[in-house]
């Protein structure tokens, strides 16, 4: 037991030198970076952490959704239209973007939790069509197929504005770091570990005296409202909110980003984030070719790294520790 | 009052009768053993009785209270508290996270949001020192499912027993055991305190006729028998049902 004690100290300090390394680094890309460059990095930083709000229901709580965008596209919709059309600073509209996308969540998880498995998987689809839908036919509103165009930068307060790249980048890298961290320290608490005990036997833990459906029903709210936090500022950041935030497309995408970097591990699905916007700009984006490379990644994963890159390099590392 | 109360339960199985009206009671601190020939009913007994399945008809209570309409988590909460006849472990997760997973549950040291988001330390001592009772110590960092059968079948009791139960339902806590793992099974019921009503499913007569009070007979889902050791030993019906299944 002692040893297991300081192999985990040597390896949270490890991950403490890590943390403050990529804090380090990612305060000095805007020196660094071009603009394009530079936006890349904040979309990844945007989906990783869509990606990790994914997981804690797919790789934690083991509840597979095919519809995670539709909380992205609700809470970018909600900025989107608090911004443009009632003029609100973004410290009033993002809290409140937030606290709708909880509402439809709350509302969602109450159908949706009445199913599991595929079914689960079916239900959480077909109401994110239902949000893409609305979004897509109420034009008066949303604009429908055109969109919310003409998003204004945040101020921060009057005459501050963060219309500049580098103050944008800051904005964008402090809330995303903050939501990073408190999804990272919800999966590591009690309430993740039951997350993942019921990911393993849900007859177990109630047993034990668990109230499973509750752990569900929060653990998909609070997936919910992370998903809300990076769509926001995916809106703010691209100016622009359209039906495809919603989509059936992105919430295939933000999955294959969890299998592709390795679900239940969170840093797994920041990483195949990473991996997936990067070959979205190289290859250009929405194109029947980036469709068919999507598909392809998925196949090689689903045959060759069934637990995502985490997972190969963990069983790599096993079979060089034995030979 | 009873510990446990069972009135009338019937249970059918889309034409299958799996049980039909059982009522028996078992006193505080009781050690009772169920037995009864392989698809007797024991085992659904036992999952109408936790809250796994519902009766068909009949009525439940727990200590003088109605849970008959109460769900599995709730009677646990209560107090009750079972094994699984076909191992029920967090597998892919390590034996000592299993420990640590009911300890967590039955955890009432803080309000409960603080205990949703802060790690009680305190029972990672309690768990290392359940696994060292258990000797499962140097497999703490194992997966639960890298364990042998027999390691993971007594894993199964001490999450059961981990939770401080006042009711405990064992499911034939020897079977799949090795000869040498039984002794230590055994002795570990054996010093369970009074406090703790023991119902328990067995086919090793010698582990059961040792560690019962009273026993009651299942047959076809029919309670066959009820009584002491020494009565039921000398009752004609059950050696009949034995003789004649096996
Ligand atoms: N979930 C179920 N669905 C359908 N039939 C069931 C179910 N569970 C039990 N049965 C049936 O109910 C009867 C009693 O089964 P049960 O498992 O309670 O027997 P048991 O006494 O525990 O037997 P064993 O000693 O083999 O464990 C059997 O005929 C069984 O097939
Ligand atoms: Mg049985």
């Amino acid at each position: 037991m002692r040893a297991a004690d300081a192999n985990s100290s040597v390896k949270s300090r490890g991950i403490a030198a890590l943390f403050i390394l990529t804090v380090l680094v990612l305060a000095v890309l805007p020196d660094l970076l071009s603009t394009y460059y530079l936006g890349l990095v904040i979309e990844i930083l945007i989906f990783a952490l869509f990606a990790m709000s994914l997981d804690l229901l797919i790789g934690y709580t083991g509840m597979a959704s095919l519809g995670h965008a539709a909380y992205f596209g609700v809470a970018a919709y909600a900025v989107g239209l608090l911004a443009i059309k009632l003029h609100w600073s973004v410290w009033s509209a993002l809290p409140a973007a937030l606290i709708i996308v909880a509402a439809v969540a709350t509302l969602f998880g109450l159908l949706a939790l009445r199913t599991r498995g595929s079914y689960f998987l079916m239900i959480t689809l077909a109401l994110s069509q239902v949000a893409w839908g609305i979004a897509f036919g109420w034009r008066s509103l949303t604009g429908g197929d055109d969109g919310l165009p003409n998003l204004p930068r945040p101020e921060l307060a009057a005459h501050w504005s963060l219309a500049g790249d580098r103050p944008f980048y800051f904005f964008i890298l402090l809330l995303e770091g903050a939501g990073v961290l408190l999804l990272t320290r919800l999966a590591t608490s009690p309430f993740g570990f039951a997350l993942r005990g019921i990911r393993e036997s849900e007859t177990r833990m109630q047993a034990l005296g668990y109230d499973v459906w509750r752990y569900k029903f929060a653990a998909f709210i609070v997936a919910a409202v992370f998903a809300g936090l990076a769509g926001a500022l995916y809106a703010y950041y691209n100016r622009f909110v359209s039906p495809d935030y919603l989509g059936v497309f992105r919430s295939a995408e933000v999955l294959l980003m969890v299998i592709l970097g390795g679900a239940g591990t969170l840093i797994g699905p920041a990483i195949g984030a990473a991996v997936i916007v990067l070959l979205e700009n190289l290859v250009s984006a929405y194109t029947e070719r980036w469709l068919i490379v999507i598909g392809t990644i998925y196949i090689l994963v689903a045959l060759f790294a069934p637990n995502g890159i985490i997972g190969f390099i963990r069983d790599f590392r096993a079979r060089r520790a034995k030979s | 009052m009873s510990a446990l109360s069972v009135t009338d339960i019937s249970r059918n199985f889309e034409g299958v009768q799996a049980l039909a009206n059982v009522s028996f009671e078992v006193a505080p601190g009781e050690r009772r053993l169920i037995i009864g020939p392989n698809g007797a009913g024991k085992t659904t007994l036992f999952n109408i009785l936790a809250g796994s399945y519902a009766a068909s008809s009949g009525r439940v209570a727990l200590f003088g209270r109605d849970i008959t309409h109460l769900p599995a988590y709730a009677r646990a909460r209560l107090g009750l508290s079972r094994t699984f006849q076909i191992t029920n472990l967090f597998f892919r997760l390590t034996v000592l996270e299993n420990v640590l997973l009911a300890l967590q549950a039955g955890n009432t040291t803080a309000s409960p949001v603080l205990r949703l988001l802060r790690q009680d330390r305190a029972l990672l001592a309690q768990a290392d020192a359940l696994l060292a009772r258990w000797e499962l110590s140097e497999h703490a960092g194992h997966a639960a499912q890298d364990i042998s059968y027999g390691q993971q079948r007594q894993l199964d009791i001490l999450l059961a027993m981990a939770v401080a139960p006042k009711v405990l339902l064992l499911d034939e806590p020897t079977a799949g055991l090795s000869a040498a793992e039984v002794p230590r099974v055994k002795a570990i019921l054996r010093s369970l305190a009074r406090d703790t009503t023991v119902l328990m499913i067995e086919h090793d007569m010698d582990v059961a006729f040792e560690l019962a009070d009273r026993i009651t007979v299942l047959h076809q889902g029919r309670l066959l028998a009820e009584g002491n050791v020494e009565a039921i030993r000398n009752n004609p019906q059950v050696t009949e049902i034995y003789l004649g299944s096996d």
